[in-house]
């Protein structure tokens, strides 16, 4: 009987710790966890080839694989690759939407001038967020990224103290409203309960 | 700064010089410098329309091709960009209609439910530099303002930006008026935005999808000079 191989997820690197909550330590044993770097959240291009190259150098080793990603503003380039390579990944447009829940985050029309955090960037916005669009040396150019928005949204996976503090900080650096939303999981909860209960 | 030996002077390079600088600058960012190197240029005696071309838009078009090549990012390229602005809103008001032929006229706006507009400004930046009239709707905007827009301004072409998976299908909505109207194929019709693609322009009905700023002047400058071929045919 042929020896059964692990599974193995490709995830984008904001999604790990959560991916880690909702398997759990009893599941983690027999799946896999790779991860693509986070900074592609403003790098979309980069996040397609990255995944497809995971993907072709492990399908010899794993009896699944599964991406976790949403569509990311990849432009249709992830779904193309993915498709090709007979693998699902996660629903929805972005993080936002699965961690709501894509249809309930459909629904939210009046969100049109909300920018979202996760726990992940609540932790990391810093890095990701000013540094990554250039705002720790040129604070001048806040309007031209958030000029249109009026509130931060915290969608909170497993949100602590210091996470709300550091989210409303981060609403006072940019001069943004801020509201809270413990959405927890959402959608990554259920696709990945319901993808590796069925191996 | 000014104590700093190795600080250029502006006002002691010749024009072939500064013009050069004024690349540099404006690869960089730096907006007072390319203000002072219009103003310069200007006291020179040049054409304000040569400064926009030769500096400004030249420079661009080199800050262009390094985001297009992932050398550059999305930082620098609105720190250039509204470098770019500065000295255009100084050469604005100086120049005429004698210098330089308008090459046509764009009605553009990002779509309902949408309120991104990095894109949509670039494009409109450049477009205006390469001498198309811009009339820009701002975001959020719907079929009617599109198309009250278009009935106002009698625009050579329309521009369409989106940045989300979830907006971008309002582009049909707009192009399917403009065809319930009986105008659609009165104008040219440009999409764009980090979503999209050349199978979603072509399966809305638009005439060329325009993957960045430079893309768009070019595809809006080859659109009007086939629509000037078939108008001279005519």
């Amino acid at each position: 009987m042929r020896e059964r191989k692990p599974s193995l997820i490709i995830a984008c690197g904001a999604l790990v710790r959560e991916i880690r909550d909702v398997l759990g330590a009893n599941r983690l044993g027999d799946i896999h966890l790779q991860a693509i770097p986070a900074l592609y959240h403003n790098r979309p291009e980069k996040i397609a080839p990255a995944v497809a190259k995971r993907i072709a150098e492990a399908r010899a080793h794993y009896d699944q694989i599964f991406v976790a990603y949403a569509e990311c503003g990849t432009g249709g380039e992830l779904d193309r690759v993915i498709s090709e390579m007979g693998v699902e990944r996660l629903p929805g447009a972005h993080c936002y939407a699965f961690f709501t829940g894509v249809e309930t985050f459909a629904d939210g029309a009046d969100d049109m001038r909300s920018f979202y955090l996760t726990d992940f960037l609540v932790r990391q916005f810093d890095s990701i967020i000013m540094k990554g669009l250039g705002l720790d040396r040129h604070p001048e150019l806040r309007d031209a990224y958030f000029g249109n928005y009026e509130k931060i949204v915290y969608l909170s996976q497993a949100p602590t103290s210091e996470l709300m503090e550091k989210a409303k900080a981060a609403a006072g650096r940019l001069g943004l409203g801020f509201e809270h939303r413990p959405v927890g999981y959402g959608d990554l909860e259920s696709v990945l309960d319901d993808r590796f209960a069925r191996i | 700064m000014a104590d700093d030996e190795d600080d250029i002077i502006l006002s002691e390079l010749n024009d072939e010089e500064l013009v050069e600088q004024m690349h540099q600058d404006l690869y960089d960012g730096l907006k007072e410098e390319i203000e002072e190197g219009v103003n310069i240029l200007l006291e020179r005696g040049w054409q304000p329309y040569h400064i926009l071309t030769k500096a400004l838009v030249e420079g661009m078009r080199v800050v262009g091709d390094d985001f297009r090549d992932g050398i550059l990012f999305v930082p620098e390229v609105l720190l250039a960009a509204n470098a770019m602005k500065a000295g255009m809103a100084i050469l604005r008001p100086l120049l005429t209609d004698s210098d330089a032929p308008p090459q046509g006229k764009i009605v553009m706006g990002t779509v309902k439910g949408d309120i991104h507009d990095i894109g949509k400004n670039l494009v409109g930046m450049m477009m205006e530099g390469a001498g198309f009239e811009v009339v820009d709707l701002g975001i959020n905007t719907d079929a009617d303002e599109f198309m009250a827009a278009i009935d106002k301004h009698k625009p050579d072409m329309s521009g369409m930006s989106a940045l989300l998976t979830t907006t971008m299908p309002y582009m049909k909505v707009v192009i399917d008026t403009l065809k319930e109207k009986g105008i659609r194929d009165d104008l040219v019709v440009l999409v764009g935005g980090a979503p999209l693609n050349e199978e979603f322009a072509m399966a809305v009905g638009a005439d060329a999808y325009c993957r960045d700023a430079a893309v768009a002047v070019e595809t809006a400058k080859t659109m009007m000079a086939r629509k000037h071929n078939q108008m001279a045919k005519t």
